[in-house]
């Protein structure tokens, strides 16, 4: 087993990778960009190393950097995380070269599937259902046109080397496709530093199940059920559960069997998972299913399938990183309960759900039964604005969807994080939809809810009994005031004793005889 | 101690008097029996009849804001003995609007230049934060009579982007 493991990221999922290395006794080696200093990744590991500026590029990507800084600490292997340098093959090749064990599959089968072109041009040659389009980059905006107007608007404009939503845009007609590459084309550079973008056609409001499987390095493939992910926005996924409500045992297991023949296909090695678009059929006997990319990584949502299986995804990895066989067979893994993840993010949802940095004055955090949270901030962090907005992750357990649900909002209720805005109350939203109790979801479902716009949301169950709301701010305002003078609230508006209050009328007159 | 409180918008007369257990209140005249402790720094545990609640206190960009569960009340608390001016000058929507950043970040591209003409909604230029670009559209259609931004450049929040006129 290694003794040193780098963690090649930051924010939430750097501090769930270094949980785990220490929970299995491997000393831990955390990289930070110049703004990242004071992040919660580098106070939890036991070693740190500065690699740069804030962009992404001139530090978390920066490959060089990130191996030199493994050399100088003596780490034997390296966790990418998700996102950064994850699922760059270069990178996972580099690693090799400088005989540093990259903890994930294999360059050749990153490559493949890194490239959502070339894993497109593999599926179809193994034969696994694929949604059609181009497995080949754009050339040109003629040439895109060209393809739209042969397989049908609206069409999705997305970046071969992309994931999480970035570099990618959905097309209803002509006249956008044009400034729609061209917005996809740099987002994917930027993100990606590679601007090659594809096309297929867009399945309207699909729901969008993924399997993860696990695979050793001596040939033994496992799937560990599904996870619906229908509920995003802007290409990103919000909320995350497992079981889907519409996968029975029997589809969970072909979708699990083609997972693996993909898996197989790509030569993969450790944790990943297949993304699947499934249509919503008029007849819910016929549920098809589309191949759509394989994430050739650890997924931000894996927490829901850990407690539905019980199994440490990130403890598996690297076990099988260090060579070790999977200590269980597919007639070993059992789904037992329901989990759900919130992805909570620093946006503004009274502003059309910008991104929302700046300094966390005040951070109550939920816990207590059925509930985990991952989370990278801390009170008094100031969240920089250079990288994704997810600052946590919320995920509720349950024997049951009802019970995690219940779990979830007494949890939500008790969150709290002032000082930046966050997407706390979007959740308490979708949690109480019916469309969502019922399990009717797809891809366009948080779209229409949004839009629909923010319900009231009845917070106060029992205290409802009491004084108004407004009647109990007003009072909280002058507690505040007269119990911490430090308060804000104490600040301009300190309160007079009552004999020297005087009228208005006789203050005006006062403020006149001092002319 | 005396204070005007207003909460979302509305003025009310709050009187504080620490008694001999928790705190006499009078709010608008009406006597209400509570107590209230500070938890922590921007939380206070407060009774009122019986009822327990968890107030959270938040102060954002000069706004303040208290929680009531998941209620957010914007509260300002003056010195009654203060004159007041409370004219804060309504929106005119014909004379020339401002374009604000909404957040902090970065300008990757202007989508227009100066005296051009702009419909309502339309594009004017486009802020990279936290890896997403987001397009900021003109409020009104019109012609852009300042353009202070320049791609490259950091704003912070409330930053005057653009004027359309």
């Amino acid at each position: 087993m290694f003794k040193k493991i780098l963690i090649a990221n930051r924010g939430e999922i750097a501090v769930r990778i270094i949980s785990a290395c220490r929970e299995m006794g491997i000393s831990t080696v955390a990289v930070y960009s110049d703004v990242d200093r004071a992040a919660l990744h580098v106070s939890k590991a036991d070693q740190a190393y500065a690699i740069g500026p804030a962009p992404a590029a001139e530090s978390y990507l920066r490959i060089d950097k990130i191996l030199d800084v493994a050399k100088r600490s003596g780490a034997e292997a390296i966790h990418p995380g998700y996102g950064f340098l994850s699922e760059n093959a270069k990178f996972a090749q580099a690693c090799a070269d400088a005989g540093v064990k990259f903890i994930g599959p294999a360059p050749h089968s990153m490559e493949m599937m890194g490239s959502k072109t070339r894993a497109r041009q593999e599926m179809e040659k193994a034969g696994v259902p694929f949604v059609p389009g181009t497995s080949r980059g754009l050339a040109s905006a003629e040439e895109a046109e060209k393809v739209a107007e042969r397989i049908g608007y609206p069409v999705m404009l997305k970046a071969a080397a992309g994931g999480g939503g970035k570099g990618m845009r959905l097309v209803h007609a002509r006249g956008e496709l044009r400034s729609g590459l061209e917005s996809a084309r740099s987002e994917a550079q930027s993100s990606f530093g590679d601007s090659e973008v594809y096309i297929e056609k867009a399945i309207v409001n699909p729901r969008h199940i993924e399997m993860q499987v696990l695979a050793d390095e001596h040939g033994n493939i496992v799937w560990l059920g599904e996870r619906e992910c229908s509920i995003q926005r802007r290409h990103q996924k919000v909320l995350e559960e497992s079981p889907s409500p519409i996968v029975d045992p029997d589809m969970r297991r072909r979708m699990g069997e083609v997972a693996v023949k993909v898996a197989r296909t790509a030569g993969y090695t450790n944790a990943g998972t297949v993304e699947f678009l499934v249509d919503s059929p008029k007849n819910d006997n016929q549920k098809n299913f589309y191949f759509l990319e394989m994430n050739t990584r650890l997924q931000v949502e894996h927490p829901v399938t850990e407690l539905t299986t019980g199994l440490d995804l990130v403890h598996l990895q690297i076990r099988i990183a260090a060579g070790e066989r999977l200590p269980f067979g597919q007639s070993d893994v059992s789904i037992r309960g329901h989990a759900i993840e919130c992805r909570i993010y620093a946006e503004d949802p009274d502003n059309n759900y910008f991104p929302s940095p700046g300094k966390i004055t005040l951070l109550l955090s939920p816990s207590g039964p059925g509930i985990r949270l991952d989370r990278g901030m801390y009170e008094g962090w100031t969240v920089p604005m250079d990288y994704d907005p997810l600052l946590a992750k919320l995920i509720g357990y349950g024997a049951d969807r009802q019970q995690a649900i219940m779990r979830l909002e007494r949890a939500l209720y008790e969150y709290f994080v002032a000082g930046i805005k966050t997407n706390i109350s979007l959740f308490q939203h979708i949690l109480r939809d019916g469309d969502f109790r019922a399990g009717r979801l797809d891809t366009g479902y948080l779209e229409r809810l949004v839009a629909k716009g923010a319900p009231d949301v009845p917070s106060l169950t029992a205290e409802h009994e009491g004084e108004a709301p407004e009647t109990i701010a007003a009072i909280a305002a002058g507690m505040f005031a007269v119990l911490d003078p430090a308060s804000p609230v104490g600040k301009d508006g300190g309160g007079v004793n009552p004999s020297s209050v005087p009228s208005n009328w006789k203050q005006q007159g006062r403020l006149e005889g001092m002319r | 101690m005396v204070y005007e409180v207003i909460v979302n918008g509305q003025p009310h007369r709050l009187e504080l008097e620490k008694a001999s257990s928790g705190w006499e209140c009078r709010l608008d005249g009406r006597s209400i029996p509570i107590d209230a402790v500070m938890t922590r720094r921007d939380v206070i545990s407060l009774l009122i009849g019986g009822h327990s609640y968890e107030i959270k206190c938040e102060q954002t960009a000069g706004d303040l804001h208290v929680w009531v569960g998941n209620t957010r009340f914007a509260v300002e608390l003056r010195d009654p003995r203060s004159l007041r001016s409370r004219n804060r000058g309504a929106v005119d929507e014909k004379g020339p609007r401002k374009i604000l950043a909404p957040m902090p970040g970065r300008i990757v591209r202007l989508l227009v230049t100066e005296n051009s003409e702009v419909g309502a909604g339309q594009g004017i230029l486009v802020v990279e934060a936290m890896k997403m670009q987001n397009e900021i559209k003109s409020p009104r259609k019109g012609v852009v009579k300042k353009l202070s931004a320049t791609t490259g450049a950091s704003v912070n929040p409330g930053d005057i982007l653009a004027i359309v006129e």
